[in-house]
């Protein structure tokens, strides 16, 4: 295989593809996290924004054409990570076939251990998210407006006994702790790590994990606690 | 010291192995881990029983070839924490009077078990040869000062040739990866001028051989760093990773 053709096929290819596309979607979640914050902004002008999202643009691009190359390049990301994941997770447990009779985590912690797991809860979270507010399937959203997602939002959270909210808020504390290791380990990863900058990436990755789920985990609460509607 | 110790055997690589309990007394707290199980195989074999197999060899610390999970940890664990030893520097008043210790070998499938306590590690001597070395020109040795290297450039390189390959980084990986030897063995060649020629080729070469042999991928937990008895850090990791994604945009192909 030649040159560059090969790194992919390595386990550290694999982990550097991993690394990459999970920047494109840290980077994702705190637009997305941002733009949500503007439902403490009203209907009318969350509405707008939402709107503004397809027309952006133009009138050099068409209706919805800026979105539909970010929404590839987000969905190119996410089946580049999974493949990786997947497919290292698979090798990693064949290279420890037998296990110890006791065996002592000296460094590990919570977040690094369960990565393949909260990356899997989160892809079922996805499905479910698109379910709920982008294709507003009937049973999963009890009212979907297309040209209304003020609504579409109240209506989610309020409804179905809270269910859907607290879904959210159980998959934001998978995405914590996805964001958490993840954060730190893509740059280790890339190479843009030593002991000089490990702490400050170590607080960078609090900050990442931190801002992210709290910025999306107060709509859900909002609306609980009465704040939106 | 009375100890209860729980030993994996098992005869042959291909046969079935388990935990045998063993009772030992009379063990001084002033003797090695290794002269601990000396005296559990002097006994075996005034019974006539099998003895124990293990790897050692220097009992000083610098060969590499003592290999023991003790206690769920490669190596075992000092008790005051100064400092990760190898198993023939580690002693017995780290354990305490009555203490139940387990004893298993190293396990990655990249190190299949040959008897008991002893795994085959060749797998790493074919990371080595596939380019954990310099070519140079025979003749007369260079002056060692013809060639002058930074200090930094020449600390971390006695760092990462630090490592002694016993394989701990590779036992403690829930993964089963070789990322921390193979890295040191890439960095402390690669950082010198001597080396420097063939670092991409080198990085590209060990990588692919690693790969070849079944090791796991880095999850970057930092267990292997843990249990290195020579502070092998991550650094060197990451700076493979940076050698390799150097390496593939200069199109450099594997050549084992
Ligand atoms: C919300 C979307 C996601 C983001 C922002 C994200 C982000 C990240 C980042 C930055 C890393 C570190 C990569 C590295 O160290 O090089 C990572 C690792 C990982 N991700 Fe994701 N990820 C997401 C979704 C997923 C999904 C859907 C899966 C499903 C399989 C997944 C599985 C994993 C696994 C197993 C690791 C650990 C890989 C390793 O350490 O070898 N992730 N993720
Ligand atoms: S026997 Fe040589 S390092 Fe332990």
């Amino acid at each position: 295989m030649v040159g560059v053709m090969h790194f992919p096929q390595t386990t550290i290819g694999k982990k550097v593809i991993m690394a990459i596309s999970g920047v494109v979607w840290i980077g994702f979640l705190a637009a997305h996290m941002f733009g949500n914050l503007k439902v403490y902004t009203g209907a009318e002008h969350f509405n707008e924004y939402a709107e503004g999202l397809r027309t952006l643009g133009a009138p050099i691009l068409g209706y919805a054409q800026a979105l539909w190359v970010l929404r590839i390049i987000v969905i190119v990301s996410i089946v580049a990570h999974m493949w990786a994941a997947l497919t290292l997770n698979q090798r990693n447990r064949q290279a420890r076939p037998a296990r110890y009779t006791e065996h002592k985590k000296l460094s590990a912690n919570y977040a690094t251990l369960t990565m393949i797991y909260g990356g899997v809860a989160i892809f079922f979270f996805i499905i479910y998210h698109l379910m709920h507010f982008t294709w507003g399937v009937a049973g999963v959203h009890p009212s979907f407006i297309a040209t209304d997602p003020y609504h579409n939002v109240i209506a989610g959270f309020s409804s179905y006994g809270y269910v859907p909210a607290i879904i959210y808020l159980i998959a934001l504390v998978f995405l914590a702790f996805h964001l958490f290791h993840g954060t730190w380990s893509l740059f280790q990863t890339l190479g843009l790590n030593n002991k000089t900058y490990d702490g400050a990436l170590h607080g960078l990755a609090w900050a990442v994990a931190l801002v992210i789920t709290l910025g999306f985990a107060t709509v859900p609460l909002g609306v609980m606690f009465g704040l939106l509607s | 010291m009375k100890l209860n110790l729980k030993i994996w055997r098992q005869p042959s690589q291909q046969a079935q192995g388990q935990l045998v309990d063993y009772q030992l007394d009379n063990v001084s707290e002033d003797s090695s881990f290794l002269e601990m199980l000396d005296l559990l195989n002097e006994q075996l074999i005034e019974n006539g029983d099998e003895p124990v197999a293990f790897d050692h060899d220097c009992r000083e610390g610098i060969c590499g070839m003592c290999s023991l999970v003790i206690n769920g940890v490669a190596h075992g664990q000092d008790r005051e924490k100064i400092k990760q030893v190898t198993v023939c520097q580690l002693h017995m008043r780290n354990f305490s009077d009555g203490e139940t210790i387990v004893i298993e070998p190293w396990r990655s499938a990249a190190f299949p078990v040959l008897k008991d306590l002893i795994v085959n590690r060749t797998a790493f001597d074919r990371i080595i040869q596939a380019g954990g070395y310099i070519s140079v020109s025979t003749g007369s040795a260079a002056d060692a000062n013809a060639l002058p290297i930074p200090k930094k450039k020449a600390d971390v390189s006695m760092d990462a040739a630090a490592c002694i390959g016993c394989g701990a980084c590779v036992a403690a990986c829930p993964n089963g990866s070789a990322m921390l030897f193979t890295s040191a063995k890439i960095t402390h060649l690669g950082v010198l001028p001597q080396g420097e020629t063939e670092r991409y080729q080198r990085v590209v070469n060990m990588v692919a051989q690693m790969d070849k042999e079944g090791f796991g991928g880095c999850t970057n937990m930092g267990e292997c760093e843990a249990v290195c008895p020579k502070e092998i850090s991550l650094d060197f990791i990451a700076r493979m990773n940076r050698d390799l994604i150097s390496a593939a945009f200069r199109g450099i192909s594997p050549t084992v």
